[in-house]
């Protein structure tokens, strides 16, 4: 496409470097320092896209983050394809391909245009009302087309390629917004020396002086004092500068995050840059400069694409040297308008400007348009064309309302003006309260409660002079300073207007749609409607309504829908309020959110020091917590299942080896240490001698179990503490709270020692045979080491913690080595257990074995509301304490309760079903729905020891029910299983001892 | 995300810390010698004040060590930090210290 619409001279953009770009595979010619709506424009592209709810034809409304019409997919390259971007805040770049969304097949043929004429469905609140009957249409029908209906953009479904990295700063005073508010304050605080950031989402610091073509600031033209500024601000080493980084959330304590768009405008990146960076800083003082958001005017038909805001028609002339029409027709209820239009007609366009004031409002802004046809006292009472304006139908109004003889301005484009909002995001969501001043129409910024200060056009001064002087003096203020500084602006800046709500009609109501929200497609008929339905509070209409709530967040959009709020029910906008301003400001992408948190750097992964032997024999890994555990061994033809099989068989036969280094461990030493696991276990730990091991549950002071695991006693003042893989870190927090806190005299030290030591169990008949000849200090004959008993000395002459214990249920020993040894001393065993075929086995084994015996694993047999007791463990609370966490507990009436669920094992009656881990228990079957529940399966295994499946579960006095038998769920209905003793095989644990046990169920 | 004072350590970002809940409820001496009301109320009953709040504040990932601290719940402001065993700062003193200048 030409560039029609191109001036011949001005703007900032560099005519040397031209680029091209595609819209809808069409080649769009553009300039660097184009926005992809500027360039559109210059290539005479009105339609830009389809509306959301009517598939109305749209074209671009703004030049800016507001812009609720133009939203895009844009696409630069394989995966890097993202929806609903705002053509006027995507820069022009080389090789970029964009397409206009929400039609189908074409944007200028879109059958969804039906909507359109069907609008009389599409009411407020329609998807309340339209889909409500009948019901059974809802899940089959209603939902799925809508479902396909949503949204405007198409995700993307190939993974991100893009690197995205996060960045945390401090300042001293950050400033939000480089136009001329946010310069002068930057200017000011960077003069005393403070750190400052200064962040603005455009690519080119400056704001409106961007487009500032007749102001001069102190005698020299805007253009120039905006260039001194940056070069000043740039040249000083305090001071970062950042372009194309919104301020999109303020969070506590001064913690704003900023999103900076790193490489999507360069055709070319190098490889090494980041898409995009995340900004976490955290600044002293923060000076909110972020500007204000034109308004539109509602009148019939005030969509049409080439009707955009009259300062953005503006922008497009001044900042982009583009004619976004050779004939334009300005509308507006103020003054800031009648520059927009005298700098349209010295761009030589011809202008029309209609203003709906009386003539006798109109104040000193009436010299900036000398030559130009001015209409006072006028409304506008529709627009002519469909996918391009081609005229605005206006009338004259009398003082008393009556509307006079229509004529039809003819025009390509037109620039509406409604006023100024100003841009209090930022500023609401500091928590900060706003205050309404009807001299603005607008909330501007009320009462801190954070340490920011409002400055320039988001504070709701609007003229240059002001915004430069209040500017300086907040970034000065910001910086501790109390300098300030006065500026000369010639000519003085427009300002005021007077608010409207909807311009005057004489058309049926019902028939107008004069649209508000443009993005949701709500009109001011809609919001009339939701209040005649009832609705008042101004959060409810905007649900009901959806007014504001597209992804521009109703920037254009709210204070029309706020103002018709206010005269529908004849109350002040302040006693209306606003709704919540919300992070993020405009849409953030996942990616920045993200950072490097992807793919193997989404989590932390924990390696054991056995985890290379483990992967180079072939291992299949699973998670537990955050450590990558051997799962199982699978030889060559195995499944899971006969792998465990194999390693169960091994273990219970021969022997096994088996990583348990993920184990957690707390050395607790001091001269109170054994006082000190005296009052934190409920077992008691005076008395035990050191050498010796015991088993311990850890109740938090509810009563409830949280951990276990077994504590062995190295000497007097010193205990190794084993926990769960995953509790190591809270149990270790629960001592330092006690110790600290509770108990600061006692002298006991709790370290953390998991890292320290690798774990090797060592399990079944043959243990002993494949550890003695490695170990020589050590007496591991039953009598001199007996189950439950630590030793320390050496295992090929590298220091050990050796342990006698099982969680298998067979004899066997854990040996604790420094982790840098674990590999030689593994592989010496492995070699030394050839004979006796030693086995490596994973976690799924260890949990059948343990199962087996009926073992319990905290977190899968528990749920944080199960004492010692529901577990079959009373017996080991001490009831000669007086006092132990969570003792209290345990004799509060709902704890001692015989209905209390239990644990229980559960064997299916069928001998062949593996129930599945989690399925509900039921008593009767043929009891009426919702059934009384029982409880749950917590851990179900095949056995092979046993020959048969299964199972423990928590049930409803379930030791009361033994050889009851109860009905669990399974995928196809119920299945009948027996309660028995949660112990299925060697029930008296005597091969802990070496002595051959027996399986009771079987 | 809250800007949290280490009374060791000084202001860290609060994904360094842990939050404890209320602050200066000792465990009872002899909790056998409570009522089940009282040991309910010990353990389940908090004050959840609108305004200024004491709090127990661990910084896991820094020190280790456990602290008080005083927090406004409704605007998120510190107006304290002080060591385990040290008594409750008095900040009768209006709490909006953290207000900006202007505005
Ligand atoms: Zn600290």
């Amino acid at each position: 496409m030409p560039q029609s619409h191109r001036l011949p001279r001005g703007g900032r953009i560099d005519r040397a470097r031209p680029l091209h770009f595609t819209f809808n595979g069409a080649a769009v010619e553009a300039y660097a320092g184009d926005t992809v709506a500027s360039a559109l424009l210059a290539n005479g592209v009105k339609l830009a896209g389809r509306s959301f709810k009517y598939h109305r034809p749209r074209g671009i409304l703004t030049h800016g983050a507001d812009e609720p019409n133009a939203l895009l997919s844009v696409d630069r390259g394989p995966g890097r394809v993202d929806p609903n971007n705002r053509a006027t805040m995507v820069e022009a770049t080389a090789g970029l391909k964009v397409a206009s969304q929400n039609h189908w097949p074409s944007l200028e043929h879109d059958v969804g245009a039906v909507n359109d004429w069907l609008s009389p469905v599409f009411v407020a609140g329609f998807y309340y009302k339209t889909f409500m009957w009948p019901r059974a249409f809802w899940d089959k029908f209603y939902e799925p087309a809508i479902r396909a209906a949503a949204g405007l953009g198409v995700a993307p479904d190939a993974a991100d390629p893009d690197r995205y990295v996060h960045r945390h700063a401090h300042c001293d005073v950050l400033v939000v917004g480089a136009g001329p508010a946010g310069l002068a304050a930057a200017r000011a605080a960077a003069q005393t020396g403070a750190r400052v950031i200064l962040a603005d989402e455009q690519a080119e610091l400056g704001g409106s002086l961007l487009h500032e073509t007749t102001a001069h600031i102190d005698g020299k033209p805007a253009a120039e004092w905006l260039a001194e500024s940056r070069a000043d601000l740039a040249a000083l080493a305090n001071v970062t500068l950042l372009p194309r980084t919104t301020a999109f959330g303020y969070y506590n304590h001064n913690h704003i995050v900023l999103t900076e768009r790193v490489t999507d405008h360069l055709a070319d990146p190098a490889p090494d840059l980041p898409r995009e960076r995340l900004w976490q800083v955290r600044a002293k003082e923060v000076v909110i400069a972020t500007g204000a958001h034109e308004r539109p005017l509602a009148f019939a038909d005030n969509d049409r694409p080439g009707i955009m805001l009259a300062e953005s028609v503006r922008v497009y002339v001044n900042r982009y040297g583009v004619a976004p029409g050779r004939r334009i027709v300005f509308v507006t209820s103020g003054a800031s308008a009648y520059r927009a239009a005298a700098d349209a007609k010295a761009a030589g366009l011809d202008v029309t400007l209609v203003d709906v004031r009386p003539d006798s409002a109109i104040g000193a802004e009436r010299a900036l348009i000398a030559g130009v046809r001015h209409l006072t006292g006028h409304t506008v009472l529709g627009s002519t064309g469909r996918k391009s304006v081609t005229g605005l139908i206006v009338a004259p109004v009398t003082a008393d309302g009556i509307i006079g003889a229509r004529t039809t301005l003819p025009c390509d484009c037109a620039g509406l003006s409604g006023g100024w909002t100003p841009s209090v995001h930022l500023f609401s969501q500091s928590r900060g309260k706003l205050s309404f001043r009807t001299d603005l129409d607008a909330f501007v910024p009320g009462s801190s409660v954070q340490k920011e200060r409002s400055v320039g056009a988001c504070a709701g001064t609007f003229d240059l002079a002001a915004i430069l002087a209040e500017g300086w003096a907040g970034g000065a203020a910001a910086a501790r300073s109390e300098a300030a500084r006065d500026f000369a602006v010639t000519p003085a800046t427009p300002v005021g207007f007077k608010p409207v709500r909807v311009l005057r009609s004489d058309a049926d109501p019902a028939k107008v749609r004069a649209f508000l929200d443009f993005q949701n497609d709500v009109t001011a008929k809609d919001i009339r409607l939701a209040i005649r339905e009832g609705f008042e509070s101004v959060e409810h209409v905007k649900r009901y309504t959806t007014t504001g709530m597209a992804t521009d967040q109703g920037k254009t959009s709210n204070m029309a829908a706020l103002g018709i709020l206010s005269e529908a029910l004849d109350r002040p906008v302040p006693q209306i309020g606003t709704t919540t301003f919300r992070p993020p400001y405009t849409p953030v992408t996942f990616g920045a959110i993200i950072g490097a948190s992807r793919d193997a750097l989404f989590d932390p992964i924990r390696q054991a020091p056995l985890h290379d032997w483990a992967a180079e024999h072939g291992a299949v890994f699973e998670n537990v917590a955050l450590w990558r555990r051997a799962w199982y061994f699978p030889q060559a033809g195995e499944d899971m299942h006969a792998a465990v099989r194999r390693e169960c068989k091994a273990v219970r036969e021969g022997v096994g080896i088996f990583d348990a280094s993920t184990l957690g461990k707390i050395e607790v030493t001091g001269p109170d240490a054994a006082e000190f696991l005296n009052r934190i276990y409920p077992n008691a730990w005076l008395k035990l001698e050191p050498g010796k091991c015991r088993y311990g549950l850890m109740l938090k002071e509810d009563g409830f179990v949280f951990d276990d695991g077994v504590v062995a006693r190295i000497a007097p003042d010193c205990f190794h503490v084993t926990t769960t893989t995953g509790g190591a870190p809270r149990v270790l927090a629960h001592m330092e709270d006690y110790l600290q806190t509770e108990w600061p005299d006692l002298k006991v030290f709790a370290t953390s020692t998991t890292e320290e030591w690798a774990v090797i169990a060592l399990q079944g008949p043959r243990a002993r045979d494949v550890l003695a000849p490695l170990v020589d200090d050590i007496d591991l004959s039953p009598e001199a080491f007996p189950h439950m008993a630590i030793r320390t000395g050496h295992i090929m002459g590298i220091p050990t913690r050796l342990f006698r214990v099982s969680f298998t249920g067979e004899m066997g020993f854990e040996i604790n080595v420094q982790a840098d040894h674990a590999r030689a001393v593994w592989e010496a065993l492995v070699a030394r257990g050839a004979p006796f075929g030693i086995t490596p086995y994973g976690t799924e084994t260890m949990h059948v074995l343990r199962a087996e015996r009926g073992f319990i694993i905290v977190g899968q047999d528990t749920d944080g509301t199960v004492t010692p007791d529901d577990l079959g463990l009373g017996g080991m609370v001490s009831k000669a304490k007086p006092d132990f966490v969570g003792k209290r507990s345990l004799a509060r009436p709902d704890m001692t309760l015989p209905d209390r669920k239990q644990l229980v094992g559960l064997l299916t009656e069928d001998g062949r079903t593996l129930l599945e881990e989690g399925a509900q228990i039921v008593a009767d079957t043929r009891q009426p729905v919702p059934m009384t529940m029982l409880g749950h399966v917590t851990s179900s295994y095949d056995s092979a020891a046993c020959g048969r499946p299964v199972a423990m579960a928590l049930v409803a006095g379930g030791r009361a029910r033994i050889n009851d038998t109860l009905h669990v769920t399974t995928p196809t209905g119920f299945t009948a299983a027996r309660v028995v003793p949660p112990a299925f095989f060697d029930p008296e644990g005597k091969r802990v001892n070496g002595i051959a046990g027996t399986n009771t169920h079987a | 995300m809250l800007l949290v004072t280490c009374p060791y350590c000084g202001a860290r970002p609060e994904i360094e810390f842990h939050c404890g809940g209320e602050a200066h409820i000792a465990r009872p001496e002899t909790p056998s010698a409570l009522s089940d009301a009282d040991w309910a109320a010990y353990l389940f009953e908090r004050s959840n004040p609108k305004g200024v709040h004491a709090e127990r504040w661990r910084h896991l990932h820094g020190c280790g060590r456990w602290f008080n601290a005083l927090r406004n719940t409704v605007s998120d402001t510190f107006l304290a930090s002080y060591r385990m065993g040290e008594p409750r700062p008095d900040v009768s003193a209006p709490s909006d210290t953290s207000k900006a200048g202007a505005r």
